[in-house]
């Protein structure tokens, strides 16, 4: 079973979601530069003469697709590297997935999103019994 | 009979040319940075377009009109009409040992810069075309006989002592009004005050001071029209205000928060205008309080202005006009023959007599510029309109009236 995150984290924390991901073998991911508000309500800039609101902040959207054993631990290791207990960390998304295809080999499914040296393989999980 | 070229003062002045030619690119990314992407393009071509309208209007009657053979005291006749007889002989009424063509050219700059300078007043909303017709009027008939009264052989303001040494009242103030009384015509951006309009680049903003800056060397500094210890005075006085109003405005902001780029490069820019119609009279220190005070009024003129909601949107009023409203006034105040015998003594130095021709100076420039602006900008509204349509305004102008965007 495939499944979707979507998570929304700050911008500075790119990074470190990024290394926190690549160390438990989570190879492939892509993001948006998305720009949005929640609870935060935005920030207050300065300008000329005084400051002013603004309400729609630059946030990252991380998309991860990935089988659902490997689900709460890369859960887990996002919410530790992203987290800093203030308002504006973020929220995270998790859908089922219909179907994933890989362009090149046409494989489907779980082997269309396995990498070399990925969480699975570390794992010794097989392409088969994944 | 004409004076003797010197060729010290001539290549100062060629230099000064370049400098002050600078400053309208300089402005555009001044303005540019601070509108949103999608009016960048629109911003710089509003200040740009100078450089081609003024540079043709100056050539064919715009300097007649201000330095031409008085009529009255109130405007130059058309005896310089595409620059006839202004040729390389100097003029010994305006400057006795360069060539006259070069003092008219040196005046040029000037007459391209100013109109930029009220752009700011209705950037990401002004119908390019109405603009046009509207530049084109009010060179004509507000800057051009306004330069002439200050400077012009004869002129009524000149002729009654007013002080103003690299234009005060006929640049800064008069833009600075220009751009009040346009604002009010053409009304807000849509959605002002209820959608945050952040900068796009504020980077532009910031090197657009930077080369304004260095510009204004020649503006103030070129204003003596010599090479000469005027000239030196005028390039430090420019300098130290522009310093001071830096940082106090640094100071402003961060009592209000943080000490915001913007507002320290808004701060230099004030000192500049602040410091121009003083600046070949009063001394270093004295251009010290001028850019310190300037700082002040116009920290608050902003604040003032935003209050009442009103969208001058660069804060040509705020910044320009008040600036060189204070600078004209600290004139009456700080000059002194010491420095420029050609200028005057100001109240510090026993002279309480300057300062009510320096107000009525001001206020002269302020009700003119104010009002010519003001009544034709409604005509030009009430016929052909002044504003982008709705939709024209939010798809952004650099698409609507240019067909092309900054960044692709």
């Amino acid at each position: 079973m495939l499944k979707k995150i979507e998570a929304i984290i700050r911008e500075d924390k790119l990074n470190d979601v990024k290394e926190a991901l690549k160390e438990i073998g989570i190879v492939g991911l892509n993001i948006f530069e998305i720009r949005g508000h929640g609870r935060q309500g935005g920030i207050t800039l300065v300008g000329r003469s005084g400051s002013y609101q603004v309400d729609l902040l630059t946030k990252i959207q991380l998309n991860i697709i990935l089988s659902e054993q490997n689900l709460e631990e890369t859960i887990e290791t996002i919410l530790n590297a992203a987290g800093t207990g203030e308002t504006g960390d973020g929220l995270i998304f998790v859908y089922p997935v219909e179907e994933a295809i890989r362009i090149r080999t046409r494989e489907r499914g779980q082997e269309a999103v396995m990498y070399p040296g990925d969480i699975d393989e570390r794992k010794g999980r097989s392409k088969a019994k994944a | 009979m004409a004076g003797e070229i010197n060729s010290g003062d001539t290549a100062w002045l060629l230099v000064s040319c370049a400098l002050v030619l600078m400053m309208t690119p300089a402005l555009a990314l001044f303005y540019g940075g601070m509108v949103r992407r999608k009016n960048l393009l629109s911003t710089l071509t509003l200040s740009y377009i100078f450089m081609g309208l003024a540079g043709v209007q100056w050539i064919l009657y715009g300097y007649s009109l201000a330095f031409g053979a008085d009529i009255g005291g109130l405007v130059g006749g058309l005896n310089f009409l595409g620059f006839n007889g202004v040729g390389a002989a100097p003029n010994p009424d305006y400057a006795k040992t360069i060539p006259h063509n070069l003092f008219a050219a040196f005046q040029m700059m000037f007459a391209v810069i100013t109109p930029a300078l009220i752009t700011g007043a209705f950037v990401e909303r002004v119908r390019f075309k109405s603009f046009l017709i509207f530049s084109l009027i009010w060179m004509t008939l507000v800057y051009d006989p306004l330069a002439h009264w200050v400077w012009g052989k004869g002129g009524w303001l000149g002729a009654l002592g007013a002080l103003d040494f690299a234009g005060g009242t006929v640049v800064h103030i008069a833009a600075g009004y220009s751009a009040l009384a346009f604002a009010m015509v053409i009304g807000p951006r849509k959605g002002f005050g209820n959608i945050p309009m952040e900068p796009n680049n504020i980077p532009f903003t910031v090197l657009g001071t930077g080369l304004l800056w260095v510009g204004w060397f020649g503006f103030n500094a070129g204003s003596a029209l010599a090479a000469n210890g005027v000239a030196v005075n005028a390039l430090l006085t420019t300098n130290t205000s522009a310093a001071t109003a830096g940082l106090v405005w640094m100071v402003l902001g961060w009592l209000d928060g943080r000490p915001s780029t913007l507002g320290i490069a808004t701060g230099m820019v004030v000192g500049l205008a602040a410091v121009t119609p003083a600046s070949g009279y009063v001394s270093p220190l004295a251009a010290m309080v001028i850019g310190a005070v300037a700082a002040v009024i116009c920290y608050y003129a902003i604040r003032f202005r935003q209050n009442r909601n009103l969208d001058e949107s660069m804060d040509v009023w705020a910044c320009h006009g008040m600036a060189s409203t204070w600078g004209m006034i600290a004139t009456g105040l700080f000059a002194t023959v010491e420095l420029n015998a050609a200028g005057g003594n100001g109240l510090f130095y026993g002279n309480p007599s300057q300062l009510p021709i320096q107000f009525l100076a001001v206020v002269v420039t302020m009700a003119f510029s104010f009002g010519v602006t003001l009544v034709v900008a409604k005509l030009l509204d009430m016929s052909i309109g002044l504003r982008a349509s709705t939709m024209e305004e939010e798809v952004g102008l650099d698409i609507s009236a240019h067909g092309e965007r900054a960044y692709s």
